[in-house]
């Protein structure tokens, strides 16, 4: 318990910056997932085969790479810079958003082609159809392995600890040279984060999922 | 042809084929629906009769020919072809009512979300549709909370919340249990007695005889014979009608 109190403001700064990584990266993947899977189902080729290409890309890329690329890459390219922690964003953002598409499309499928037929029928254009139609019951399908696609970008963020961002994956680190020892703060560490999930993603989960009960 | 079937064709199909790989299952055809004509398609499964009707909104594209309405020739995709479906309504064998919405709300998405019409003026609308077919008590009710005729008979107001040029009836009675097919077939009847031009997939005779102008009778993709219902089932022409007529009349 010492290991805490001692270094409180590491733990608090730690897990700040590792909650907002997880905030701001899950609503920007959740956004742009839901658009590359939209892409996915388009009527239009090009479109199904830009999101194809995108999610095949990215998602068969390692994490680490992918932030490797913003955190030490990107600043060669002389384009304007930006802070570890928000490239940290871009690339857990980016990678994120595949797993969401995938997610999703799955819901998708699970729709009946009859719900879109009906919704094209009374002259509904593609983006309403979808929007209106099919990603409303989609989502409720979903709810599981979305919550396990954001439970996995919590975990992910620590990949950022590498990439000189203080979260909750560095508290080790910073505690190793603060000459604490190392095994009962990796305990802490992993500790809070079974909590945070325990306390906070599966009731929230357990909500959704008895709010949005698909009626069938 | 009968004589409604010269004036001014609502809808048109001019040498229409369609193939599913091997399957000609559209073969040639031609027809024209004039306005205010109740068409019935009948003919064995597998005719192609649900896929002619599905072609006519272009739920189901073509390999050749053309399809109009109005003079107009059905636009290939995007926001025109959206705006043709807008005037034909559609009802389906298995309802599909929108699963997520209720009852008023499956009647008001198209009048809202297509025409622009105002929230308010939407419900008043859908409600007094709802009232028509005899649903309105239950507007606030979801659509798995309905039996299947009430489902369809949502249906039928959902469409007609569009105030369609024409309804197709792609088989509305055939996933309905046997007690439950006379209240859809009467808001039909009643329909068809207003003028409403109807494209009607069907296998009921009764429907047939009391509200249909023409029956077309389908086999193999391809249209074998065209008459007034009485003629039709008195006295078919084709074997492969009297064939069909013979088993489905002993049921």
């Amino acid at each position: 318990m010492n290991i805490i109190t001692d270094n409180s403001e590491l733990f608090l700064t730690g897990f700040k910056n590792t909650g907002i990584l997880f905030i701001i990266s899950g609503f920007f993947a959740l956004i742009l997932g839901t658009i590359v899977a939209g892409m996915r189902v388009s009527p239009a080729p090009a479109m199904r085969a830009a999101g194809t290409f995108y999610v095949n890309a990215v998602r068969n890329t390692p994490l680490t790479l992918i932030l490797a690329f913003f955190a030490l890459g990107y600043p060669r390219l002389g384009l304007p810079s930006v802070s570890f922690m928000n490239a940290a964003i871009v690339g857990l953002s980016l990678y994120t958003a595949t797993y969401v598409c995938e997610a999703i499309r799955s819901g998708i499928n699970t729709v009946s082609v009859g719900q879109s037929e009906a919704a094209r029928a009374i002259g509904l254009p593609f983006m309403k159809t979808l929007s209106l139609v099919v990603l409303p019951q989609a989502f409720r399908s979903v709810v599981p392995p979305l919550f396990s696609v954001f439970i996995a970008l919590l975990k992910n963020t620590t990949v950022a600890a590498g990439f000189s961002v203080l979260e909750a994956g560095a508290i080790r680190a910073y505690l190793s040279e603060r000459g604490e020892p190392m095994l009962p703060g990796l305990l802490w560490v992993a500790l809070i984060f079974v909590v945070v999930v325990l306390g906070i993603m599966t009731p929230l989960q357990r909500y959704l999922e008895k709010k949005w009960r698909v009626a069938r | 042809m009968t004589n409604s079937a010269h004036a001014t064709a609502l809808v048109e199909l001019k040498a229409v084929n369609k193939h599913y790989g091997p399957l000609h299952v559209l073969n040639d055809i031609n027809l024209r629906v004039a306005k205010g004509e109740v068409l019935v398609v009948i003919g064995p499964s597998g005719s192609g009769k649900s896929t002619l009707c599905r072609a006519i909104n272009r739920l189901e594209t073509i390999d050749t020919g053309s399809v109009t309405i109005e003079g107009k020739e059905l636009p290939k995709e995007g926001r025109e072809l959206a705006n043709l479906r807008a005037d034909v309504g559609m009802v389906f064998q298995s309802f599909n009512l929108f699963a997520h919405k209720t009852i008023l709300e499956n009647v008001t998405l198209g009048p809202i979300k297509v025409k622009g019409m105002s929230k308010s003026d939407a419900e008043k609308l859908a409600l007094s549709l709802l009232d028509r077919v005899g649903i309105a008590h239950q507007s606030a009710k979801l659509p798995a909370q309905l039996s299947g005729g009430q489902q369809q008979r949502v249906a039928i107001a959902r469409a007609l919340a569009m105030k369609p040029k024409v309804m197709l009836f792609d088989e509305p009675t055939s996933a309905l249990d046997p007690e439950m097919i006379n209240e859809v077939l009467d808001v039909m009847v009643e329909l068809a007695k207003e003028g409403m031009t109807m494209v009607v997939v069907t296998h009921e005779m009764g429907f047939a005889r009391k509200a249909a102008d023409r029956v077309i009778f389908m086999a193999d993709g391809q249209i074998v014979e065209e008459a007034t219902p009485t003629a039709f089932f008195t006295n078919p022409q084709t074997a492969r009608a009297k064939d069909f007529l013979s088993k489905i009349l002993t049921n």
